[in-house]
């Protein structure tokens, strides 16, 4: 597969590595040799593999702290409009609208859409869903989500080089190395007749 | 990674090693990665063990009865309960507020055990979170069904009506609407967001083109991306975060619904943190209960080790401690306020005609627990499971004594009554449990009960130098394995 290889079709490169550590490694050696459009997978979180890459902290807090004021203020606002404005109606004598009893639902809306930011936040950062990726061709790559591996460099980034970065995943540790090419998704190739 | 060499390494209970407190390992049997996968997500892929059929069945059969009460009551009108002047919160209520409290302890594991790094959480976050959907399911089905007029239940969220008429927000009960849905809402997302990883294993692992559709389309096409896992962590422990007093009001909302009355017996500042407290302590019962008996079906003892259930023992005796501390308070300013019928309600509630449900809850909730002061009582299987079925049942009389004695005996002696259920009442409760059990099986047939990717990110290995001192040592625990 590799041999025959388009080079228009190329997606990328995919080192396997050993273990957490080696997977570490390279990833710094990855990000030390300037490559920018990379990622490392693995089937869980690794420790430290964000400063590795060069990575800083995600910007999903600002995000979700925006919409914790949104729900908040929705709250607020939807007590003291229905309460006081649209329907004023007295009950016991009590104020139309008051900040106290108001409280509790002013406190469940914050987090409620702070925590829908939070989610489909992070959907949207992490562009999900994606149901089509060049990975999936790699037979190996299943793996990733049980006990293996992975580094990519994929061939958007402007040090790519097919041989040399196969060689620089090779010089980091890598057990097996594979060139990923983008096939299309099924759609995709059932309406190219093949 | 046999089941029978795990069972061999359990036998042998010594955890804590040497002068100084080792932490155990989370994960036992000397299990690799792929071990993990193989162990949680097979149960996923081959037929259910035989027990889960019959039990599945029984639970389906519950769930019917449910069905039917439900019908019988809407065709019939609530006049089918117990329920009646002065106890106009019977079973219902009683059942809702026991549902809602076993409904936390799923987020209390997932959320504040992990905003405080306790990293046994793992083993068990999983199966607590879709135990805490469920009994949310179930808690919400009863004041569904208490209104009455069950076509009009959205007048209770604000959409706009034909009486052009908003809910009154004043009241505590619509507290309580917004509260217990949201939670609802907020743990399936959250538990959605941790299923995601396994999903993509269940996916990579799947060998039928069913299954691959299916999965693929849950695991979003996940990769393990590390520029995922950056988004994916900050939004777990954001999750967490916005759990946590989530979780701590949702049940002080519903106490609201009876501290904010001027029943004598309800009225009580004490009631916020006194739920909060039982609903945990109702909670971890419930996963224990489901627990020891998952464990020991599907053979996770490795996963969900005697040491997990040891720690989940320590909060039953922690949170049942502080129930008995909030019942002693609660007498001690009955007195102390002075206010008669406020001593009455509760010296009616312990020497009353509802003396032996009082009783009950007391002897359950706080003498049993006390048992767990003993280390070899905390780690045995059979004694927590007996402990965690009296907390169930101690619970589930703890609501029925704050709802029916502060009812059934009001300001005026001639309208004072004795509440008593009725058969509907019954096997509407029973349904309940049916419906409950029902999703729970289907959970742990169709769901990886445990959190593979967390399970994994809390083994040694994952440590990434966990491979610098002794990376030949490593390669070797990483054996190449012969099947798939």
């Amino acid at each position: 597969m590799a041999s025959e290889a388009n080079t228009d079709r190329i997606h990328g490169v995919l080192g396997e590595f050993e273990h957490a550590g080696g997977l570490l490694r390279a990833a710094r050696g990855v990000h030390e040799a300037g490559y920018k459009i990379f990622d490392a997978h693995s089937p869980f979180a690794i420790h430290g593999m964000d400063k590795a890459m060069g990575l800083g902290q995600s910007v999903l807090g600002y995000f979700v702290f925006g919409g914790a004021a949104l729900g908040c203020y929705l709250g607020y606002f939807m007590q003291y409009w229905m309460g006081e404005v649209d329907y004023p109606i007295n009950i016991s004598g009590k104020p139309f609208f008051a900040i106290e009893p108001s409280i509790p639902i002013i406190f469940e809306l914050t987090i409620l859409f702070a925590v829908l930011t939070a989610v489909f936040g992070m959907f949207v950062l992490n562009k999900l869903p994606t149901p089509y990726n060049p990975l999936f061709y790699s037979k190996r790559f299943a793996r990733v989500t049980d006990d293996g591996f992975f580094l990519h460099i994929e061939s958007r980034d402007a040090r790519f080089d097919k041989e040399a970065s196969a060689a620089l995943l090779r010089d980091l540790g890598a057990v097996n190395v594979e060139i990923i090419e983008d096939l299309g998704s099924r759609e995709e190739l059932e309406s190219d007749g093949g | 990674m046999s089941t029978e060499q795990g069972k061999a390494e359990l036998a042998v209970d010594t955890p804590y090693s040497g002068d100084g407190y080792v932490e155990e390992p989370l994960v036992h049997g000397n299990l690799s990665f792929h071990d993990v996968t193989r162990l949680i997500a097979g149960h996923v892929e081959k037929k259910p063990p035989r027990a889960w059929y019959p039990v599945f069945f029984l639970a389906l059969g519950a769930l019917s009865i449910f069905g039917l009460m439900i019908g019988h009551l809407f065709w019939n009108g609530t006049g089918v309960w117990g329920n009646n002047s002065p106890v106009g919160w019977g079973f219902p209520i009683v059942n809702f507020v026991f549902w809602v409290g076993i409904g936390h302890a799923g987020t209390l594991i997932s959320a504040i055990l992990f905003l405080f790094r306790q990293r046994w959480r793992t083993g068990i976050n999983r199966s607590a979170e879709a135990m805490t959907l469920f009994a949310v399911v179930c808690a919400l089905s009863f004041p569904t069904i208490h209104v009455g007029r069950v076509w009009v239940i959205y007048w209770s969220l604000p959409i706009p009506n034909q009486m052009l008429m908003w809910p009154q927000f004043k009241s505590p009960l619509l507290w309580d609407v917004f509260a217990v849905s949201i939670y609802g809402l907020v743990s399936l997302l959250f538990w959605y967001v941790g299923l995601i990883p396994d999903w993509a294993t269940m996916r990579d692992r799947a060998k039928t083109k069913v299954r691959q559709r299916v999965f693929g389309a849950l695991a979003l096409g996940w990769t393990g991306a590390n520029r995922h896992w950056r988004h994916y962590e900050r939004s777990y422990l954001i999750l967490a975060a916005l759990a946590t007093p989530l979780v701590l009001s949702v049940h002080s909302v519903v106490s609201f619904d009876f501290a904010v009355s001027i029943v004598p017996g309800w009225h009580t500042t004490i009631f916020p943190p006194y739920f909060v407290a039982g609903a945990i302590f109702s909670g971890f019962a419930m996963v224990l209960t489901l627990m020891v008996l998952a464990r020991s079906v599907y053979k996770l003892q490795n996963i969900i080790t005697i040491s997990h259930l040891e720690k989940m023992n320590i909060i039953i005796l922690l949170t049942g401690s502080m129930v008995g501390f909030a019942y002693t308070t609660e007498f001690f300013i009955a007195w102390y306020s002075g206010v008669e019928y406020e001593l009455f309600a509760f010296i009616n509630r312990a020497t009353g005609p509802y003396a032996w449900a009082y009783w009950t809850m007391f002897s359950c909730n706080v003498f049993a627990p006390q048992i767990f002061w003993f280390k070899k009582m905390r780690r045995s299987v059979p004694v927590m499971f007996t402990i965690a079925i009296f907390v169930n049942i101690g619970m589930w009389f703890e609501r029925f004594v704050i709802v029916t004695t502060s009812l059934h005996r009001d300001y005026l002696p001639s309208s004072w009554d004795y509440f008593s259920p009725t058969w509907v009442d019954l096997l509407t409760l029973l349904g309940s449990f049916g419906l409950f059990f029902t999703l729970f099986l289907l959970f742990i047939r169709f769901v990886p009960m445990v959190a593979i990717a967390e399970v994994k990110g809390v083994m040694p290995q994952a440590n990434p130098h966990f491979y610098d001192a002794e990376s030949t040592q490593a390669v070797s625990t990483e054996s190449p394995n012969a099947e798939s």
